[in-house]
């Protein structure tokens, strides 16, 4: 009896939602003739030298495990590189741990700093796996809503509104997945300011920061008196468009990251040794790729930013990542309505903004990361499909 | 460079209309860029990138090394313009090394290259001596992988 077996689930894992993205993949999957701007990742395979530095790895047999904070001469290339383009320093012996993706780092961090019940603020429309990592931790999430009017920056006064008693952990992502949003220094500096009133921890999930489009980027563990209460993630898979590859790191002060490895070392013992040999190869040779990468990313948001506008979907411009978020309250229809009838009738995926969160309502996500001819027939089709629902 | 230029280079096949989209300029924009890099010679033309192995018409390639002798008053010009002139001729080249021209030659079968390189080339006063390879495969044209193209993976249509 399958159904009997439910009850060996735990109550915190069956008490979870389902991604949203799952439901609506599993309608798109059934439509395979359908123009996708639904994907996450980019429309580009992980650049030549990077692959062949993998291929390379393998012949020479390297098959091994690795250190569990993963290879030092990894270690010493992300220090390196964080330092040269976030403004910080991290010892590649003790302040930096290689994870399986962004994702694991993010999930051990979270469980490493929270104790059951502790409250972890967090802006919202955001990543699908936020809410959910934190309820995994045993800990409570606490939304902070981002808006349009705004474009998906975050408002620190939002921030402090939502504040209550036993908030531990602010967790940042900007750019933003889904929004586009993106924060300037100022913002940082009040949220910076608030971390140290409420003796707050910052998480910084910095995972699209080379796709910054508009001014620089900046990470708020950079301003004064951060880095102590910072834990800054990063990883390979937007920027040299390694998502199969899964690899991602974590820097952070000795005792924090001493405290990820525990969790580290017993899950996942290390990050792949292949993939480790290809970040090591992306940090090294991997600038040129990935400057042309940004390049095809910024044209192609510029013209479905004019698109979406002009057929009626108000969108503001994204200044970082690969994602488009118009609104589509003018036609009326519910995210997941909009996105289903335009499956339907017009062949193309986007997905509902609620799939990342309820702030997301009357939004849906698209990807730009394809290419200018499929960008326009999706455009032009979705102007269709406004029409005939206006 | 134009962004005209720049977007053609790109590769995708777009009309003029969709190039302006892209590019956020007016249709008649577009059309008069084109009209100007045609006029002055930077576009000088459109060929689709074909596969080699799945072209139906059997046609042989063959890259064929030429010396020639420079001469008093334009050095390689004259003669190289001269011998590009040939249809069996695809692209021309001056190079350095051990000799001057490199041509990109086809024909209808190998006789034919043959006695291009035979009748018409070697014949040509000034060319020196002639080395001709016959491609047998083609792995990469114009930027695209032939035996293994990128697939992709199983990337989901949807994904967070």
């Amino acid at each position: 009896m399958e159904a009997n077996s439910q009850r060996f689930v735990a109550g915190h894992v069956s008490g979870l939602p389902r991604s949203g993205i799952r439901d609506f993949f599993a309608i798109v999957a059934a439509m395979p003739q359908a123009i996708s701007l639904g994907i996450g990742e980019p429309d580009f395979v992980t650049p030549w030298h990077i692959r062949e530095a993998a291929i390379f790895a393998l012949e020479k047999g390297k098959t091994s495990y690795t250190d569990n904070l993963g290879l030092l001469r990894l270690r010493h290339e992300i220090s390196k590189y964080v330092e040269n383009n976030f403004n910080l320093s991290y010892h590649p012996e003790k302040e930096v741990l290689v994870a399986v993706g962004v994702s694991e780092a993010l999930d051990i961090a979270l469980r490493a700093v929270l104790n059951p019940g502790d409250k972890v603020l967090y802006h919202e429309p955001c990543y699908v796996s936020y809410s959910p990592s934190i309820k995994l931790a045993h800990a409570q999430p606490i939304r902070v809503g981002t808006s349009s009017e705004d474009q998906f920056s975050i408002d620190p006064d939002r921030v402090a509104d939502a504040w209550e008693p036993g908030c531990k952990v602010l967790l940042l992502n900007f750019p933003t997945n889904p929004t586009g949003g993106v924060t300037d220094k100022v913002k940082l500096e009040k949220l910076a300011k608030f971390a140290v009133e409420k003796d707050l921890l910052i998480i910084s999930d910095e995972i699209y920061s080379e796709l910054t489009f508009e001014g620089n980027h900046t990470s708020i563990a950079s301003l004064p008196g951060m880095r102590e209460r910072t834990i800054f993630l990063h990883g390979f898979s937007k920027a040299y468009a390694m998502t199969g590859f899964r690899i991602g790191y974590a820097c952070g002060p000795q005792p924090l990251i001493e405290a990820m490895m525990k969790i580290h070392q017993y899950s996942m013992l290390c990050a792949p040794i292949l993939s480790q040999e290809a970040a090591l190869e992306a940090l090294k040779n991997g600038q040129p790729a990935l400057a042309r990468m940004k390049e095809a990313y910024q044209d192609r948001r510029d013209l479905i930013v004019e698109r979406f506008n002009s057929i009626g979907l108000e969108c503001h411009l994204p200044k970082g990542s690969f994602y488009a978020f118009p609104s589509i309250q003018s036609v009326g229809l519910e995210s997941i309505d909009f996105c289903k009838g335009l499956l339907q009738k017009q062949e193309v995926a986007v997905v509902p903004g609620t799939a990342f969160g309820p702030s997301g309502a009357g939004f849906v996500r698209a990807s730009f990361s394809t290419s200018y001819e499929r960008i326009i027939e999706a455009c032009d089709r979705i102007g269709k499909f406004v029409d005939t629902n206006k | 460079m134009s962004s005209v230029l720049q977007l053609i280079i790109e590769g995708e096949r777009l009309d003029s209309a969709q190039m302006a989209q892209v590019l956020n300029l007016s249709e008649a924009e577009v059309e008069s860029e084109i009209k100007r890099l045609k006029a002055e010679h930077v576009l000088l033309g459109w060929r689709p990138v074909l596969n080699p192995q799945c072209v139906q018409e059997d046609i042989i390639r063959a890259v064929i090394e030429v010396k020639i002798s420079p001469e008093r008053d334009g050095g390689f010009d004259r003669l190289a313009a001269r011998i590009s002139q040939f249809d069996a001729v695809e692209s021309c080249y001056l190079m350095s090394g051990s000799y001057d021209l490199l041509i990109f030659a086809r024909g209808a079968d190998l006789r034919e290259v043959a006695s291009f390189v035979s009748e018409r080339l070697a014949s040509v006063s000034g060319v020196l001596s002639t080395a001709t390879h016959f491609m047998l495969r083609a792995y990469k044209e114009q930027g695209h992988l032939l035996l293994s193209p990128n697939e992709g993976g199983d990337k989901p249509v949807v994904s967070p």
